[in-house]
């Protein structure tokens, strides 16, 4: 029989390969992490920050970020919101999806080594920092001050709510807030930005991660000018329609870069005007 | 080093030429005609060139004419570009089924054609080029495209003659074929003789001009064939001045102009479809009846379509101002950025087959002028 090794000669980089649902775990109403473990006995040397193309066998193919795992076990969360997306996240152990990958930029944790940090999501975005955090868990002795900012649209959107926890205990400070509370709800209403300001960091030292909606990120950016940052020390993960992952379909492109190849994650002084104007 | 040799060939030693291509194994495409129009096709002899028409271009406007001589190569680019033959309109990227624990693909569809482009004119080696730069000169490559590029043999045609909508001589491009030929032509026609005089542009474009085995080119040829480029080139149909344009265009992000060329713009795509540079493509998953065998297509997609930039919620650019801004900066822009050149070649194909005639060399101008006028204001209201 042949192996996908052996016959992928076209368009090789286009060629899905094959990985095993090992687990399936619902996050929310419309959220599902897989775990993944090669079929063909692979590793994937991923950072936090880089995306897969994942592969609904016959159905189609799409860019989700590393929400977590190691190079044998890969997490993938993902937000049901069409068809590609809910027959991912409609997939059941045992089952094969296929897997391109690891893509684009990773979040430049090193920088922030030695001195504080903020990390901003909004929504889905939690997830592609989600890696971030727990290296920064990993080894939080290497960092100062470290503030997690959430904010989900309602209490049901909230994510990893363990992890949230989990993090607390060790020594990050976890704020969130809703757009939309319920009866339950007891904390903190209204959007991200507002959480910045009450965040303790030192401007001087602190590196920022975004991800989130582009005007959620854009506010965020701009606040954290306003609180001091330099633009350069701000990182945000931007998402653009993606068929290749490889910088030939012309999708993703944003004024002069493509946010397969030179992003998804970039430095806020490259985004800062693009993000200004409408419908680039 | 190459062999610099000018051979002096007549129209049967070009038959000749043809001949030795296809014995070669080699599938000879050229210019014919084709319901009113020059295409790319099959070609086994000159005699399916088109002979003695001519092309009349302008913005909006497309039409065959007859010459009154009997040129092989007197006309300059019709819709098609050799782009089709590289990167296929739509191809079958893999096809696969899944068995057990393993994906199994399908064997290649199309063992690799061996195309040879005869007639290639300046632009277009230049639009080769470029796209050579997006499918095999950044990390990830194209090896389809690559195998395909690799295969291709390539006889180019000097322009002796512009075209209504040409602008090749300002975008750097052309008229004359300099690099990434196997052999190049330049047609010279006078009184009884019609003759070409061919130049090596590769070791195998000289390998192929030995065995062919035809004379020197006499004196005038040389000199008559540099003379029918000059006046190619000083007889350009369109100008561009690409002066700073990559840095007027990152500041025309918000330009009013957009919305002017917004008010005719149909967003059809003719644009990107006939350019010979355009890339974008998009790809489609699809699965026989009981799904056991998923396929992947990729086909050309443009800027100008409904759900280029779609993202879930919505699509980016929704506007035309927003799509046709998006492929006027990428072509004349940020193209610099991503490739090192600019992505138009100056071709003049967008120009004569958009419907409503927008002219991107009228377009870059008027962007020019708009920030001629920006930069003008404020210098006036501070004398006020
Ligand atoms: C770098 C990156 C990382 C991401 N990470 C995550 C993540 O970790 N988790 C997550 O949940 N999401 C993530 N996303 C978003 C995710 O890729 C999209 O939600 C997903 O593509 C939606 O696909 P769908 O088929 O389910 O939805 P649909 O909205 O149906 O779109 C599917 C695809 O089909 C095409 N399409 C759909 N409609 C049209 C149309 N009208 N015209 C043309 N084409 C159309 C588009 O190419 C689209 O990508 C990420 C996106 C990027 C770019
Ligand atoms: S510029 Fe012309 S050809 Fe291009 S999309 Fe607009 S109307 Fe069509
Ligand atoms: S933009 Fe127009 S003139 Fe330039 S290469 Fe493309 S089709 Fe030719």
């Amino acid at each position: 029989m042949a192996t996908v090794a052996e016959a992928a000669t076209r368009n090789a980089a286009l060629l899905p390969r094959p990985w095993r649902v090992v687990a399936a775990s619902r996050e929310s109403h419309d959220v599902v992490t897989l775990e993944l473990e090669s079929a063909a006995g692979e590793t994937s040397a991923w950072q936090p920050g880089q995306f897969n193309m994942l592969y609904a066998f016959g159905i189609g193919e799409v860019p989700i970020s590393f929400s977590g795992g190691d190079p044998r076990r890969l997490r993938h969360s993902i937000r049901e919101v069409g068809t590609v997306s809910r027959a991912l996240a409609g997939l059941v152990p045992g089952t094969l999806a296929g897997v391109r990958g690891p893509y684009g930029s990773a979040w430049p944790l090193d920088a922030a080594r030695g001195g504080d940090v903020v990390i901003a999501a909004g929504g889905i975005g939690l997830a592609p920092l989600k890696p971030l955090v727990e290296r920064i868990c990993a080894e939080r002795n290497d960092f100062g001050s470290v503030s997690l900012l959430y904010g989900a649209r309602t209490p049901v959107d909230r994510l990893f709510g363990a992890c949230l926890a989990d993090w607390r205990a060790q020594g990050i400070d976890v704020a969130e807030t809703v757009d939309h509370a319920d009866a339950g709800w007891t904390g903190q209403v209204g959007v991200v930005t507002t959480l910045v300001r009450r965040a303790r960091f030192d401007p001087a030292t602190t590196r920022a991660f975004l991800c989130g909606p582009e005007i959620m990120m854009r506010f965020t950016a701009l606040e954290l000018e306003r609180a001091g940052l330099a633009p350069t020390a701000i990182a945000l993960s931007m998402e653009r329609n993606m068929q290749c992952a490889l910088g030939w379909c012309g999708h993703c492109q944003l004024g002069p870069w493509f946010v397969c190849l030179d992003g998804p994650v970039f430095d806020w002084p490259r985004m800062r005007e693009l993000m200004m104007v409408r419908g680039l | 080093m190459l062999d610099p040799s000018a051979y002096e060939l007549g129209v049967t030693d070009l038959d000749r030429l043809l001949a030795l291509l296809a014995d070669d194994g080699y599938n000879c495409l050229g210019p014919t005609v084709r319901d009113g129009a020059i295409v790319y096709a099959a070609i086994a002899s000159t005699a399916d060139l088109p002979r003695g028409w001519t092309d009349e271009q302008a913005p909006g406007h497309y039409r065959l004419r007859r010459r009154g001589d009997d040129a092989l190569f007197g006309y300059n680019v019709g819709p098609q570009a050799w782009k089709q033959f590289l990167f296929p309109p739509r191809e079958r990227v893999w096809q696969m089924s899944i068995d057990g624990q393993a994906f199994v693909p399908a064997p290649d569809v199309d063992a690799a054609t061996r195309h040879a482009f005869i007639g290639v004119r300046a632009c277009e080696l230049a639009a080769i080029g470029v796209q050579d730069r997006v499918f095999g000169g950044r990390p990830f490559h194209d090896d389809a495209y690559l195998a395909r590029r690799a295969g291709a043999f390539v006889v180019a045609v000097n322009c002796v003659e512009a075209g209504g909508t040409c602008f090749c001589a300002d975008m750097g491009t052309g008229p004359a074929v300099e690099a990434g030929h196997d052999i190049a032509l330049t047609e010279v026609l006078g009184g009884d003789a019609h003759r070409f005089l061919a130049l090596a542009g590769s070791e195998r474009g000289a390998a192929l001009l030995e065995r062919l085995g035809c004379g020197p080119a006499a004196a005038d040829l040389a000199s008559r064939a540099a003379a029918g480029i000059e006046h190619a080139r000083t007889s350009m149909g369109r100008r561009l001045d690409t002066a700073g344009l990559p840095a007027l265009l990152a500041r025309s992000l918000d330009s009013p102009h957009w919305e002017t060329v917004a008010e005719r713009c149909l967003a059809c795509a003719n644009c990107t479809a006939v350019c010979p540079t355009c890339f974008c493509s998009s790809v489609e998953d699809t699965a026989d009846l009981d799904g056991g065998l998923a396929t992947r297509w990729r086909q050309w997609d443009s800027c100008f379509n409904p759900g280029f930039s779609y993202l879930h919620g919505g699509e980016v650019r929704r506007s035309t101002a927003a799509r046709y801004r998006q492929w006027l900066t990428h072509k004349l822009g940020t193209w610099h950025d991503q490739f090192g050149s600019s992505g138009c070649v100056g071709c003049g194909r967008c120009i004569s087959w958009c419907p409503v005639g927008i002219d991107i060399t009228a377009e870059a101008t008027g962007l020019r002028e708009r920030d001629a006028h920006k930069a003008e204001r404020p210098a006036a209201a501070a004398r006020t």
